[in-house]
């Protein structure tokens, strides 16, 4: 039988099973396999909220979905080509967002009875065989057979034998793409290097995957996704949370300055201490406190030390830290707070993404207490951004909160990675002299309103600094009425005046006269860019801006959002960039809101602008 | 260096007759005597009466929130431990909102030294009951009866494994002056309860321990080596029953049967530490002061830079442009 090759631009595609099926292994490894063949790649873990969800159920699908093609992919696609299901539930879960047309793979040993019931398929029903996903292209395959068969006389026990079962899936969708085995054949062997029998037992199975594609005439179709045509350089893949690790530890270096990691185990941060923890021999110092609160006040103490105090949270975290952030901005010493936002409020979903700490983020502590926030907006844009955090932190003296989502910091996307020697470095002044005649002054500040960063050991230099209201320049305790005005005014001057040291704000895509302006933050950046793209095809007259420095606002962003009949601002939440736009520069915003968990798709997007531009 | 360099130039604004008086002078008398430089000092305190302490001391200082100056000083001991740290804290400080911190900071053996004033009452605030307050005790916040149990402060940091802990007051200068020494010379985690007075919203608290007609049956001061000995002219001592602490008469015992101070014995320090009744009781045992327990045990800076050092020197300094580029890279043409 003849087998067609298809070419195609770009394919989405998701593994979905147990938690136990190792499916965000196998996805991983295809994912490394496209990127290092040239596609570009954007991907989106879903794990469940229970680590031990009963197996087989609804609530223990995990899934992992990856976006590769030989265009620009900005997002993890919207709508499914293929579909991988370890068993009935993993298809119940993610049919939704196959396309219509799809593929199907499905492991038929998931859909036994037992499995049936538990994805609760009424009595009887095998959605495989009933006709139900005519709409559908479907390919049963017993996985579990075939893993077994290709083990038997490994010598394995059944369960060691059955755990490789992600493995022929993987060998079956190399086959089925044209990709070569090299990569993840190396990585099983130094995967499992202290166990050779699982080497042997685990490539057998990847390889009879692959075979079975070329064997069996089960299967009619090929696909070519050819490589992607993008900027010349060396790349590597990176997830959001380690792209904020490694802009730590960039920042420390190109500082000089030891790095304070404090911070208490909660998802989606957690991730950025596990990598922190791993780099001990840059001088790293990671420290799991006992509580959130603790830990940005270790922050803040490696900070009065003349260290880079940083601390990390999820939104239930980064409240209890509210106190300690004000105690940072009147101190004013440099401190970074990252927020990794997922689902609120209180618990919310931990494992889902939501863009709704912004606010929290700009306004959330009691008194007058400005602190500059940043944003990323892709994987790899959290380095920069975090970087970007903590020069501001340290040039200007202040507390800077990073925020970060769940969506961006555990997709993956191709990073053209800098060489250190193409960083800036970051100015570190530590006060060695007494400016003030014999005296110190600790609240002298300079042009930028910057005070002093003076550390225990210099002699001479010995201060007090606290959370109460101080007199400017000495920094005494003082209750006086005009000096409590001077200074809530002084250190808000002082935050404002770091928009002298940001970038103006872009046009990131589409033209600056575009008759609709969508404005964006955060990381809904695929979705915004990839919507632009196809309006402009469509000869519609939209641009996109994305905004990372969200407080202070780029100087220039009134002025570019005057130059547009209409803002649409989209938002995961239930708006709030918006109120901060329509209280700043009195503009008529229209808001898009999607409050699910989920990422934007690029229909949402497109739907609003066409709705504006009636 | 001398007392009056530890002075600064800030009023200080206690209420005239409060016990913090004491203890800041004793400080200010002790610490020139250590062989420090001023600039390798740091106070750092939390929120209460007692927390104003630092501006009053000619060092480097923080007042900084209420109950987290032991989560502060656990991370500036982290990247810095070149200095001195002390740590200035109240009852409801330390073991009520800052109850937390100032267990983990005792397990994990921070090398810095704790000076708890002890008022058993929320100075600051005007007057609440605090976690030290004594059962039955009417403070504002208590007009008919304090219910709640008290902590035990010795009691609670041995059971989280503090490895110096020791008692004082600010009515004995020259005790005070002793164990803030020892707290120094202690490397690790001190722990030094003072008993403070409160004149203005629990006046006397401590007075049956501070004054001629009864401190003599009511306090023990504890000296390594030394046998348990109390009374007018110690004509008191304490045996070890068992695990029992019993009150004897010196002129029908031998000095050789009584309990011999040890500091180094944990199960003593804690009958010790548990000798905690209500003084003025039938039959109460005397309250001891000194030094409970003195244990050595590897202070957590340290780990943590000797791990530092060894990963480093196992894998070599790292190299940035070698994490930037990670495991797997691929170029495009
Ligand atoms: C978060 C917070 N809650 C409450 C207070 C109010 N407050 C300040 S000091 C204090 C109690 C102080 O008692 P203690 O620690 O015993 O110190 P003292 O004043 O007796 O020396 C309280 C409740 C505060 N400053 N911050
Ligand atoms: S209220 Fe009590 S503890 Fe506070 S300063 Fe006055 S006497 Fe001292
Ligand atoms: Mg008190």
């Amino acid at each position: 039988m003849s087998i067609d090759t298809e070419i195609k631009e770009d394919v989405t595609i998701m593994f979905a099973g147990d938690s136990g099926d190792g499916i965000q292994l196998a996805g991983t490894q295809f994912t490394d396999t496209a990127a290092l063949f040239g596609n570009d790649i954007s991907t989106f873990p879903n794990f469940p909220a229970e680590i031990r969800a009963p197996q087989g159920t609804l609530a223990g699908v995990s899934g992992f979905q990856l976006h590769f093609g030989s265009v620009e992919m900005n997002t993890p696609g919207d709508a499914l080509d293929v579909l991988v299901v370890m068993n009935a539930a993993a298809l119940k879960a993610n049919l939704k967002s196959l396309k219509k047309g799809g593929i199907i793979l499905a492991n038929s040993d998931g859909f036994d009875p037992k499995n049936l019931k538990l994805a609760k398929y009424p009595e009887g029903v095998n959605p495989l065989k009933d006709g139900s996903l005519d709409a559908y292209r479907i390919f049963e395959i017993d996985v579990t057979k075939h893993t077994k068969s290709a083990l038997a006389g490994s010598g394995l026990g059944t369960k060691e034998a059955e755990r490789s079962k992600n493995m022929f899936v993987l060998g079956f969708i190399y086959w089925m793409y044209h990709r070569n085995m090299d990569h993840s054949i190396r990585f099983i062997e130094e995967k499992f290097k202290k166990r050779p029998e699982l080497i042997e037992a685990n490539i057998k199975v990847l390889k009879a995957g692959y075979n079975f594609g070329e064997t069996s005439e089960a299967f009619n179709s090929r696909y070519e996704v050819k490589a992607a045509t993008m900027p010349k350089g060396t790349y590597r893949g990176v997830m959001g949370n380690q792209a904020t690790a490694l802009g730590l530890i960039t920042a420390a270096e190109k500082s000089g300055l030891t790095l304070f990691y404090g911070s208490y185990p909660i998802t989606p941060a957690s991730d950025v201490l596990h990598e922190l923890s791993k780099h001990k021999n840059f001088g790293v110092k990671t420290f799991q406190a006992e509580d959130e609160i603790a830990a940005i006040c270790a922050a803040i103490g490696a900070s009065f030390g003349g260290s880079l105090g940083v601390t990390a949270s999820s939104g239930p975290g980064i409240a209890l830290k509210t106190e300690a952030i004000g105690l940072a901005l009147m101190l004013e010493l440099p401190l970074v707070i990252i927020n990794v936002q997922r689902g609120g409020p209180s618990t919310g979903m931990p494992t889902k993404t939501e863009q709704a700490d912004l606010l929290q983020a700009v306004y959330g502590r009691n008194g007058e207490a400005p602190v500059a926030v940043v944003a990323a907006s892709t994987p790899s844009d959290c380095f920069k951004m975090v970087f970007e955090a903590c020069r501001i932190a340290i040039e200007h003296m202040t507390p800077v909160i990073f925020l970060s989502d769940g969506y961006i910091a555990n997709g993956a996307e191709p990073w053209r990675f800098p060489k250190s020697n193409e960083i800036e470095n970051i100015d570190v002044r530590f006060a060695r002299e007494k400016n003030k005649g014999d005296k110190f002054m600790p609240y002298l500040r300079d042009e930028k309103l910057v005070r002093p960063w003076a550390i225990p050991g210099v002699p001479g230099l010995e201060h007090r600094i606290g959370g109460i209201e101080k007199e400017d320049v000495t920094g005494n305790i003082s209750y006086d009425p005009d000096n409590h005005e001077h200074m809530v005014k002084t250190r808000a001057a002082k935050i404002e005046k770091i928009a002298d040291f940001i970038p103006l704000q872009q046009i990131d895509n589409g033209s600056a006269d575009a008759e609709v302006l969508i404005l964006g933050w955060g990381g809904t950046y695929g979705a915004l860019k990839n919507a632009t793209a196809e309006l402009v095809a469509e000869g519609k007259s939209v641009a996109h801006a994305h905004l990372k420095y969200m407080h202070p606002f780029p100087k220039n962003l009134g002025d570019l959002l005057r130059n547009h009949k209409h803002v649409l601002i989209p938002e995961l939440n239930n708006g709030q960039l918006i109120k901060m736009i329509r209280d700043k520069f009195l503009i008529d915003a229209k808001g898009l809101n999607k409050i699910q968990g989920l990422p934007f798709y690029t229909a949402d997007i497109k739907n609003a602008v066409n709705q504006l531009l009636k | 260096m001398t007392p009056k360099d530890l002075v600064t130039d800030q009023e200080v604004r206690w209420c005239p007759g409060c016990g913090d008086y004491s203890i800041l002078k004793q400080v200010q008398t002790v610490i020139p005597e250590l062989g420090l430089k001023r600039e390798n000092i740091v106070f750092i305190s939390g929120i209460g009466c007692s927390s104003r302490f630092p501006y009053y001391m000619e060092t480097y200082g923080m007042h900084s929130i209420h109950g987290r100056a032991t989560a502060i000083a656990s991370g500036l001991k982290s990247v810095r431990n070149d200095l001195s740290v002390w740590l200035v804290t109240g009852d409801g400080d330390s073991m009520s909102i800052g109850g937390n911190h100032f267990i983990h900071l005792l397990r994990r053996n921070f090398d810095v030294n704790i000076l708890l004033f002890n008022n058993e009452i929320y100075g600051l605030t005007k007057g609440q009951y605090s976690p030290t307050s004594h059962e039955g005790q009417i403070t504002k916040s208590s007009p008919y009866g304090v219910i709640d149990h008290a902590f035990n402060p010795v009691a609670l940091c041995l059971g989280a494994d503090a490895t110096f802990v020791a008692r004082a007051m600010d009515r004995d200068p020259i005790q005070l002056r002793d164990v803030l020494k020892r707290a120094h010379l202690h490397k690790g985690s001190s722990v030094l309860e003072i008993y403070q007075n409160c004149n203005v919203f629990n006046d006397g608290a401590f007075e049956i321990f501070t004054e001629k007609a009864t401190k003599k049956l009511t306090t023990l001061f504890v000296n390594q080596g030394q046998p348990l000995l109390f009374g007018e002219n110690n004509n008191k001592g304490i045996i070890l029953d068992g695990f029992h602490a019993r009150v004897v008469d010196m002129e029908q015992t031998s000095a050789n049967d009584l309990w011999i101070h040890d500091e180094k014995d944990r199960i003593k320090a804690g009958i010790l530490a548990r000798m905690f009744d209500d003084p003025s009781s039938e039959g109460a045992m005397p309250r001891p002061f000194g030094v409970f327990y003195a244990e050595s045990r590897p202070c957590y800076e340290d780990l943590l830079n000797n791990q530092i050092a060894e990963i480093t020197s196992k894998r070599g300094k790292g190299n940035l442009d070698d994490i930037l580029k990670g495991n797997s890279v691929w170029e495009i043409q």
